[in-house]
């Protein structure tokens, strides 16, 4: 499927200035989402994988953090010298975020409606009231009653408030949605009717979605490529296929270790010894190379550069 | 919500109850002999004893106080020791002129005080927030009366700008309003500055700049609306102070407000006019209470539907 | 058992004072409030004269080298009443407000722990109290009671005590629900031990922040009450009572209307500054 290139992010480092010290959010990610197609950013807490959604859509919070380098091109426009303006009107109508908790997404004393109508009036010239029932349509598209536009965010159960917050990211037909950990707050049976609502949207509005989440359940049900970040940096990225049949760094084989089987029963869960570094104070080197089982010396030393073992798959290891 | 309405009133009514038998309870155990000062150094036994009778000083509490009570259902509130008046009318005519300066205060201190507030809390760490907070802190560290006196001591004895005693006129109220409304204007201040600088920090403000809303908006529309709901009840408690500043700085000013006749009646030992007095302020107080409470209300949709809630859930219960 | 609460107690307060040290103003702050206790026990030695040496020929005498801060209508030194004055503030401030304290700290406990009856009559009896503004409260109670040093300390005591009542409540009510008051109760201990030993140091923080701006509350308290001419009488030196005073003469006497309340305001500065760096220093979630 040859679909254009709507995001590319290259070598993208971003850095958090705190009293303690200069904290390594992210150092040095590049890749490319496509038109219509799922992108996955895996990783564990603390990865850099929210840093990279905020910086992406320039909501890093200020002053603290800041770019330090790389490019962001989106659909040819370069993201970090547009002015806040333009980048404003590229929020929520070409790019729009899907949060994490949405129990603190929605604002208390505005209506639901309110809300939806606000990124529409935002982006579109049209009236309040057709905004409104704009709204109401919004709503009825993610499973809500749309005379439910007059009700307040506490009246609505987990669930369907990370509806509201989906209707709302797509209520202007964003070509991009990047969704951070959209389903995690939420219990298992909501979590598979949101997905599926969110696959089926997708497919509908032809969306790209960057799908940001630690749990590999949730990748392989909704991801066509997948990009696994460690300490900042992408140690492999490939198709779902790649990564899930032919893991080639020992951090993504050791991620899917550590997953239970179904079938056979072990005394221990394999897991990852050790902890991520702490980004303030990274080991030199490969970052990995603290709990990596298949560790050399050079790994001490030097980074390893970015290797493209087949079509598309991009591995970062000296193995 | 009208549940929430009436329950509030409904509490009210016991707790001005309470504060008549407070009140009451102090003037009945004050020492001193009113009787005695009020007939001259020749006055016999019997025309004392005669005198304590009439004015029914002699009868116990309970008796004293259902006459008391019920005096103040038929509007009257005792009669003045010294000039024979009922005290229900002296207090209706000076009420006007302390409740004209009240309100000028409580006006004055929401419309300095919250702006300043929201100054300082948007450009938080820079001159102009230090300026406001120093400022703040100075204004609850010094009583309102030597404000008042240092503000006639500048611009009354030696600029000669303003009047200092007498309220006749626009230009009298500029003095006592400054110095009553300078410890409210801080409390209003900083806790609109600390409310605005928890709700900027909230998820639904990092929802709306995702959606591609102006910061101005941002604050006006989403911050505001939740940072001022805290900022109401503190707007109630400075009515406290306003009142209690109007009592003393009417002395300062020789404002003849309910206040100065306070004092005055305190000096001359003239207590039913003192208890008139404390019992209209209170009454007073707790009515501007109740109406913040009400206010509350109106402005909190969490409370608003409160028991609209309950009433759904009963229903889908049932269903 | 014992000895892993005591160093963990030891540490958090060191981290504490830290934090505090860390925050110039609230060091300011207790700098001046250190040297004012000073002046308070040593003022007999620092004041040039006592506080009521009336020298009939220098009435109203403006600041000079002999009189630092003038004299008033009755000859006597401003400047050594001002210092001789900082006992009765300070003395009114904390005594007063810490039997408030007390007080309130005992009936919010109780109503905060043992709820339902306790707490409806505790707190409606406070809702009544904080119906009344706290100096009309104060003005009313001194009333009743009459003049004097004593009197205004009651007065104000009382005011002072629906505050603390109203904290102390809402945080015993937090820390009751935790777990290791339930663990308490489990292994037999007596409702009474366990508000003692148990919840009171956990809400100490709110508790101190109360009372450390309660005496600045509680002097402009005082001041106040002596002001209208209740509380403190002549003679005696308290910095309310001098501001009343100065009114007569305040076309001239310029120096008797500010400094007794440059006192006041410094002194109250000094306690609020300390008090909100304290807060600050307790709470373990700096606001940046």
């Amino acid at each position: 499927m040859k679909n254009e290139v709507l995001l590319s992010v290259e070598n993208l480092e971003i850095q958090y200035i705190t009293d303690d010290g200069v904290v390594r959010a992210v150092n040095g990610i590049s890749f490319e989402i496509h038109e219509g197609e799922t992108f996955g950013l895996v990783g564990e807490t603390g990865a850099g994988k929210t840093t990279t959604a905020l910086g992406l859509m320039g909501l890093l919070p200020e002053p603290q953090g800041e770019i330090a380098a790389g490019e962001i091109f989106f659909q040819g426009e370069d993201l970090l010298h547009i002015g806040k303006r333009r980048m404003r009107q590229i929020r929520g109508k070409n790019i729009s975020m899907i949060f994490q908790d949405p129990m603190t997404s929605l604002n208390p004393v505005l209506t639901v409606g309110e809300q939806i109508s606000e990124v529409i009036r935002l982006h579109e010239k049209i009236s309040r009231i057709d905004a409104e029932k704009k709204a109401g349509e919004m709503l009825e598209v993610v499973g809500i009653t749309a005379a439910r536009t007059r009700d307040y965010p506490h009246q609505f159960s987990g669930g369907m408030k990370q509806r509201v917050v989906i209707a709302m990211a797509l209520a202007c037909q964003p070509k991009l949605i990047i969704a951070d950990e959209p389903t995690t707050a939420l219990d298992v049976t909501i979590q598979a009717q949101v997905l599926s609502l969110m696959n089926k949207l997708q497919t509908e509005y032809k969306t790209g979605m960057m799908m940001i989440t630690h749990d590999l359940g949730v990748v392989a049900e909704t991801c066509d490529r997948v990009a696994i970040m460690y300490a900042g940096k992408i140690v492999e990225l490939g198709s779902l296929e790649d990564i899930y049949d032919h893991a080639s760094h020992p951090y993504t084989k050791g991620l899917f270790g550590a997953l239970p089987n179904l079938t056979t029963k072990v005394d221990r869960l394999k897991s990852i010894d050790g902890l991520m570094p702490d980004p303030i104070d990274l080991p030199g080197g490969c970052p990995f190379h603290p709990r990596c089982p298949d560790k050399m010396p050079i790994c001490e030393r030097e980074m390893p550069k970015d290797i493209e073992i087949s079509k598309g798959h991009h591995v970062r290891c000296f193995l | 919500m009208y549940k929430y309405i009436i329950k509030r009133i409904l509490i009210t009514i016991p707790v001005l109850f309470g504060v008549s038998i407070i009140i009451f309870s102090m003037m009945y155990f004050t020492p001193g002999d009113p009787v005695r000062n009020l007939l001259s150094d020749t006055a016999t036994e019997e025309e004392v004893d005669a005198l304590r009778e009439e004015m029914g000083l002699n009868d116990n509490y309970f008796v004293r106080y259902t006459r008391y009570m019920r005096g103040i259902f038929h509007g009257d509130l005792g009669t003045s020791y010294s000039d024979k008046q009922p005290v229900a009318e002296i207090l209706k005519a000076r009420l006007p002129v302390s409740a004209k300066l009240t309100l000028f205060c409580i006006l004055f201190s929401v419309a300095v005080g919250i702006p300043a507030g929201i100054i300082s809390a948007v450009r938080q760490y820079s001159v102009l927030d230090r300026i406001v907070m120093v400022f703040a802190l100075m204004g609850v560290s010094f009583p309102s009366f030597w404000m008042a006196l240092m503000l006639i001591l500048i611009f009354s004895v030696n600029l000669g700008w303003l009047p200092a005693t007498g309220i006749y006129g626009p230009l009298y109220y500029i003095l006592p309003v400054c110095s009553i409304s300078a410890a409210p204007i801080a409390t209003i201040a900083r806790m609109t500055r600390s409310s605005m600088l928890e709700v900027v920090r909230q998820d639904y403000i990092r929802t709306a700049r995702a959606k591609g809303q102006t910061e101005t908006v941002i604050i006006f529309q989403h911050a505001l609306k939740n940072a001022l709901i805290p900022v109401i009840t503190v707007i109630g408690i400075q009515f406290a102070n306003t009142l209690s500043g109007a009592v003393v700085n009417e002395q300062v000013f020789a404002i003849p407000g309910i206040g100065k006749m306070m004092v005055d009646a305190i000096k001359a030992r003239n207590y039913p006019l003192v208890q008139g007095g404390v019992l209209v302020i209170s009454v007073i107080f707790c009515l501007l209470n109740l109406f913040v409470d009400l206010l509350y209300a109106f402005v909190d949709p969490r409370i608003r539907f409160q028991y609209v809630k309950e009433k759904e859930k009963k229903e889908a219960a049932k269903s | 058992m014992m000895l892993v609460r005591k160093r963990k107690k030891h540490s958090q307060l060191h981290e504490t004072w830290k934090r505090l040290c860390r925050n110039r103003l609230a060091v300011t702050g207790m700098i001046f409030l250190v040297l004012l206790v000073l002046t308070a026990l040593f003022a007999d030695f620092i004041a040039p004269y006592p506080y009521d040496f009336q020298d009939y020929n220098s009435t109203l005498q403006f600041p000079s080298w002999q009189h630092l801060m003038g004299t008033d209508d009755n000859g006597r030194d401003i400047f050594s009443r001002i210092i001789f004055g900082s006992r009765i503030s300070l003395r009114i401030g904390f005594i007063s407000l810490s039997i408030g304290a007390t007080i309130g700290c005992v009936l919010g406990a109780i109503a905060g722990f043992f709820g339902k009856i306790a707490d409806t009559l505790i707190m409606r009896f406070m809702d009544i109290m904080m119906s009344i503004p706290k100096t009309v409260l104060a003005i009313a109670i001194a009333t009743t009671l009459g003049p004097g040093l004593t009197n205004a300390m009651i007065a104000v005591a009382i005011s002072s005590v629906p505050e603390f009542a109203r904290v102390v409540r809402a945080s015993t009510m937090t820390v009751k629900d935790q777990e290791y008051i339930e663990a308490a109760r489990s292994i037999g201990c007596k409702k009474s031990r366990i508000i003692l030993r148990y919840v009171f140091p956990n809400i100490m923080a709110p508790i101190i922040v109360q009372v450390t701006l309660g005496i600045g509350v509680a002097i402009i308290l005082a001041a106040s009450l002596s002001f209208l001419g209740l509380g403190i009488q002549p003679p005696t030196p308290e910095w309310g009572a001098m501001l009343s005073a100065s009114r007569t003469y305040i076309r001239d006497q310029w120096y008797m209307v500010a400094f007794p309340g440059f006192a006041i305001m410094l002194t109250v500065l000094a306690l609020n500054l300390f008090g909100d760096g304290l807060r600050d220093a307790l709470d373990p979630k700096l606001k940046r």
